[in-house]
């Protein structure tokens, strides 16, 4: 049966939970506890809750004199203004001064198809990766996002995290699992290719996977939930091991997971790789399933590179 | 520390900071003279700090919004011993830690700043963690004008008043020269003082350079429970060297041999004046 919860609503239950136990977790919402799903938390502790209006670069500020002050702030704004609008308050409030600031991204990559490219984020993880001292993560479901979270409130400095807006189908049976920020998750062992993927592609992976092992193909996906820092070694594991690489993410193919990947490769265990994503264009319109399909973010697309990488 | 006392001291930071953008040839010179006066209120006479315990968690904050004019901030904590005056001489080197904005690497710093229209947010954070947990610590902002054409610095003001934080300070150094001059050419911020009471808080203008007046003024604050304080302190950028008052070419104009003896002997008659002032009494 098809997943219902959308990664949102998951990371407010596990703070509703969480914050029983630990009064400095707050939640700073920019108009947006609605579509971060966060009314239940604003309701149930409206202390540990703080509403700045639409405005994202006070949003992160304050959170930065939260944090200072011991708070933990979740700051919860949609994926494509936080990383945007409040990039320098990020670099500077947040990651040079080092403050314990947890920014999650709703509504992340092409989830508001049909709004435009104001409104999509596919240029994220470019920017946030690119940030000394920021952690970046994104869930590939619901039960990762709980162990994300749990792991998030725990993990003292500041990190981006992007989730979607819709339900995800599964990747994972439950969240009875090792998550650590940081340690790649070897979803599939596979010797001769693997893909790699991360956050909502991660079930495309698996797919294209399936397929190409009815054809012959033995096909490793790792999902890179932490893109940083980046699990360098399931890289060069997977590059010396498979010999081939295909990344997958819902973001620009220039600066994402893509490029993260190729840095390790080029530099530590040359192989063929393929980035596959979001090209140098404003994104199509529509929903997600079909702006991934429009550009090839789709397990037959993978599995068509995967077969002419590998010659089979 | 008497009125007096405090004049003789920001006279003295004033030689401190013009020698120490001397030897290191560079720094913000017109903006760390104007805002002098105000920072020798808030740490010789009105926050509640410790240099043996620099993040005691009751501790006033203080956020240097305007980052760059952070050579008066400097010479002040080595003064208060939060380091030692020696690393004063490192202002700018290589490696140093001692930067041209403020660092909070350095004891005595709480954020780094330098980024215009980021501190007043932050200061919204820190007071309102405040208030949240019942503490009575108080949050201090100093802004420059130049700076108030940031937008942010009115997301900050709108939050600051909405939440009623009325243990928060902002301060406009309001010298009305920016580095492409006239705060007034470059762009119009007057009425400032009628902008920041529509947003809410409870405006006190003074003379920026008054340190009796501003230590009177932080002392009062808030005077309006519930609303946040706007200090609105008329200085004159380039005060206390009489060549350099309201000479826009200051702002970072570093001060040669002659300039600085020149600047040193004006300082020194200064301090001079304000001991036989003293005696007088």
């Amino acid at each position: 049966m098809a997943n219902k919860i959308p990664n949102r609503q998951v990371i407010c239950e596990t703070l509703l939970e969480l914050a029983k136990e630990d009064r400095d977790i707050m939640v700073l919402a920019s108009d947006s506890r609605g579509s971060a799903a966060m009314a239940p938390f604003a309701n149930a502790y409206p202390e540990q809750f703080v509403e700045v209006g639409i405005a994202e670069q006070n949003i992160v500020g304050i959170s930065a004199g939260l944090a200072h002050s011991g708070k933990k702030p979740f700051v919860t704004s949609p994926a494509c203004f936080l990383s945007m609008r409040s990039i320098e308050q990020i670099k500077v409030d947040v990651a040079y001064s080092a403050t314990n600031v947890k920014l999650v991204g709703i509504s992340g990559g092409v989830s508001y198809g049909a709004l435009g490219m104001s409104h999509h984020s596919v240029q994220d993880l470019a920017v946030t990766r690119a940030i000394p001292g920021l952690a970046v993560l994104l869930p590939a479901d619901r039960h990762e996002t709980k162990r994300m979270t749990e792991a998030l409130v725990a993990y003292e400095g500041g990190a981006y995290i992007r989730i979607g807006r819709n339900p995800v189908e599964d990747v994972y049976e439950s969240d009875d699992y090792e998550f650590v920020i940081g340690k790649a998750v070897k979803l599939r062992d596979g010797k001769d290719i693997t893909i790699i993927a991360a956050g909502e592609t991660v079930r495309v992976a698996l797919d294209a996977a399936a397929e190409l092992e009815q054809a012959g193909v033995s096909c490793r996906v790792i999902n890179m939930h932490t893109i940083k820092p980046l699990d360098e070694q399931a890289i060069i594991d997977a590059a010396r091991e498979t010999g081939r690489i295909i990344t997958v993410e819902e973001h620009s193919i220039h600066g994402g997971l893509g490029a993260a990947v190729a840095e390790v490769v080029v530099q530590q265990a040359p192989v063929p790789m393929r980035i596959v994503g979001i090209p140098d264009e404003p994104a199509i319109a529509g929903k997600t399933s079909e702006v991934f399909e429009h550009y090839g973010i789709s397990a037959a697309h993978l599995k068509q590179l995967a077969l002419e990488l590998t010659g089979a | 520390m008497n009125t007096l006392a405090l004049k003789a001291k920001a006279a003295q930071i004033r030689m401190n900071l013009l020698k120490m953008i001397h030897g290191a040839k560079t720094g913000h010179t017109g903006g760390s003279l104007s805002n002098t006066d105000i920072l020798t209120a808030l740490y010789y006479k009105i926050m509640t700090i410790d240099p043996a315990d620099p993040k005691h968690p009751d501790r006033d904050r203080f956020i240097a919004s305007k980052g760059h004019s952070v050579e008066s901030l400097w010479c002040i904590l080595a003064d208060r011993g939060f380091f030692p005056k020696e690393d004063l001489d490192t202002f700018s080197r290589f490696g140093t830690k001692l930067i041209g904005h403020p660092n909070n690497k350095v004891p005595g710093i709480e954020m780094n700043t330098g980024a215009l229209g980021h501190g007043l947010a932050i200061s919204v954070g820190m007071a309102l963690a405040a208030k949240r947990d019942g503490k009575g610590y108080r949050a201090f902002c100093l802004m420059g004008d130049g700076e108030q054409a940031e937008g942010s610095v009115w997301e900050a003001a709108m939050a600051g008043a909405h939440y009623k934080l009325d243990n928060l300070i902002g301060i406009v150094d309001r010298n009305r020269l920016q580095i492409s001059g006239s705060t007034e050419d470059v762009m119009g911020l007057d009425p400032l003082e009628d902008k920041w009471a529509s947003f809410g808080w409870n405006v006190v203008s003074l003379d920026g350079n008054d340190v009796e007046a501003l230590v009177n003024a932080f002392a009062a604050a808030p005077e309006v429970p519930g609303k946040p304080t706007l200090i609105m302190a008329n200085t004159v950028k380039g005060k206390g060297v009489s060549f350099a008052e309201n000479v826009p070419h200051w702002h970072h104009h570093v001060p040669n041999d002659q300039e600085l003896e020149q600047a040193l002997s004006e300082l020194t008659a200064l301090i001079e004046s304000y001991r036989k002032e003293e005696e007088a009494q």
